[in-house]
């Protein structure tokens, strides 16, 4: 059982969290000038990293989303952020 | 092509032949050249079942044989030695039974085909459905069947338990059996041999099969990808096929352009050998838990994926427990078990659960990945049609509703809502 560390909660045990997104995605706007195929790799394509990777990630019990650097091999977890105020 | 005749052949009287002779006169199965060689007409990155079955319609179907099958470590390691084994066909859409269910054609005549035993054996499939409303779905998915031209039956609950009659089918049952759907000619094979078979029959025609070799980037002309760049040198190629399942996403990522495919681990487990118990393929709609027999009497169980992102060949407890308490559930029998051995692949998901097969973004290189949990059912129909896409440059009529094209026109043939597919 893994532990992951949400910044608002502290550790907590994996089943409590949701991936979410890969981070940095922005949505294209003004969305009536957007097309198909920007639209399309918007909500489809992800970069789906073997190795380091950033993502959003929900804290199901608190209901916080925030940032979580990770690694998708061994799953070893680097740091954890708020998305308030930060980037992501 | 006719396939070439040789003495090599599997039969009765060979295996007689070699008892006398002490086992002594076996040969490899397939060839195994050191390296590539400097050119082929086509390359196909990644020695699974899809890979390995599509050099063999190539050669077979297409009378192409300079084709190399590139494969980083060994073949059939991946995916294809990992998952459950299971055949079937009962899907909801047209697109996915016109695919699924002629790759249960193929696999019927198969082991003939490819003269190695591939131990298929159609002894069904029952999805448990636990009460009115889900029977009500279960009749939507046999009706889609029907009509689909795939077998398909509404089973009761008798029926149920005279297919599986140490199910759990006592009053406290959490999840009681209501009914179910059957499909007869759905079964299990053993998943090493299709990629072994596969592999035999592609290098009887000449393809090379090399494996402990990387593909670590693409030869670019032009904008056109020209050939591979390995481990073991540059290959040159008038087609690349893409077939890397879980890796798929690294492997584009080479290419220059990204997929809408997330990898995560899927799990499974298996038992200590036990007695003839379980003759048929069983699952759970309510615990999302399925499970056979083995051939040496092993209970084989798979669940859901788990719902970590990653590359691991490696399941995490959380779903592992999930799944053995719906075993447990489902067969009160199974309690005392031992559990043998637990591993994982890495399924490449699909937001619509259906595969990838088209032309890439980069011309000249072409995709057949995103099986996500289900891809060796698909592996004879799979390597039928991107022997197609790799030999014309064009869509299969069977391949093209899987274009990824689909996810800019909106047309997804979106199995997870259709025939209940949960990831």
């Amino acid at each position: 059982m893994q532990l992951f560390s949400c910044p608002f909660c502290g550790p907590r045990d994996e089943t409590e969290f949701l991936f979410a997104a890969e981070a940095g995605k922005v949505r294209p706007e003004p969305a009536p000038e957007v097309s198909a195929a920007d639209w399309s790799k918007y909500l489809h394509r992800v970069s789906n990293p073997r190795g380091a990777t950033r993502e959003i990630w929900v804290h199901q019990t608190c209901g916080e989303y925030f940032l979580m650097e990770r690694n998708t091999v061994s799953h070893v977890v680097a740091n954890t952020q708020p998305l308030r105020g930060g980037e992501a | 092509m006719q396939p070439p005749r040789n003495n090599k052949r599997y039969s009765a009287w060979s295996l007689f032949r070699e008892g006398l002779r002490g086992h002594s006169g076996w040969e490899e199965a397939w060839r195994s050249p050191p390296g590539p060689k400097s050119s082929y007409d086509a390359v196909i990155i990644g020695g699974g079942g899809q890979g390995l079955a599509t050099a063999y319609y190539l050669a077979k179907n297409h009378g192409m044989t300079k084709v190399a099958v590139i494969e980083k470590g060994w073949i059939g390691g991946g995916n294809t030695g990992r998952n459950t084994s299971t055949i079937r066909s009962n899907y909801f859409y047209p697109e996915s039974v016109a695919l699924y269910d002629y790759s249960l054609k193929l696999y019927e005549t198969l082991g003939k085909e490819l003269n190695y035993n591939i131990m298929f054996s159609q002894r069904g499939v029952v999805t448990v459905a636990h009460s009115d409303a889900e029977m009500e779905i279960a009749a939507r998915i046999v009706n889609a069947m029907q009509i689909n031209d795939t077998d398909a039956e509404l089973f009761t609950r008798e029926q149920v338990l005279a297919k599986a009659p140490l199910l759990n089918s006592g009053d406290a049952a959490r999840y009681p059996i209501f009914g179910g759907v059957w499909q007869g000619r759905a079964g299990v094979a053993r998943h090493d041999a299709v990629a072994w078979g596969y592999a035999r029959a592609a290098s009887a025609y000449g393809v090379d099969i090399i494996e402990r070799c990387e593909v670590t980037g693409f030869l670019m002309e032009n904008g056109r990808c020209v050939g591979v760049e390995t481990s073991k040198g540059d290959v040159r190629a008038g087609a690349v096929g893409i077939a890397t399942a879980g890796n798929s996403g690294v492997v584009a990522g080479m290419a220059g352009f990204n997929l809408p495919i997330k990898s995560y681990s899927l799990q499974a487990m298996v038992s200590e050998p036990v007695k003839p118990c379980l003759d048929t393929v069983v699952l759970y709609l309510g615990t999302g838990t399925y499970m056979f027999q083995s051939d040496k009497g092993e209970i084989v169980v798979g669940g859901g994926i788990d719902r970590i992102p990653s590359y691991a060949q490696r399941g995490n407890p959380p779903v592992q427990a999930i799944v053995l308490s719906g075993m447990l559930e489902m067969f009160p029998s199974f309690g005392q078990l031992k559990m043998l051995r637990q591993w994982a692949g890495v399924v490449d998901v699909v937001p619509d659960s259906s595969p990838i097969i088209g032309p890439s973004p980069v011309p000249g290189l072409y995709l057949n990945c995103g099986w996500g949990t289900g891809g060796f059912k698909a592996i004879p129909a799979g390597g039928v049609v991107f022997a197609h896409l790799l030999a014309t440059g064009e869509h299969h009529d069977i391949s093209r509703p899987f274009d990824l094209d689909r996810f800019r026109t909106g047309r997804l043939v979106d199995e997870a809502a259709g025939s209940g597919i949960a990831h």
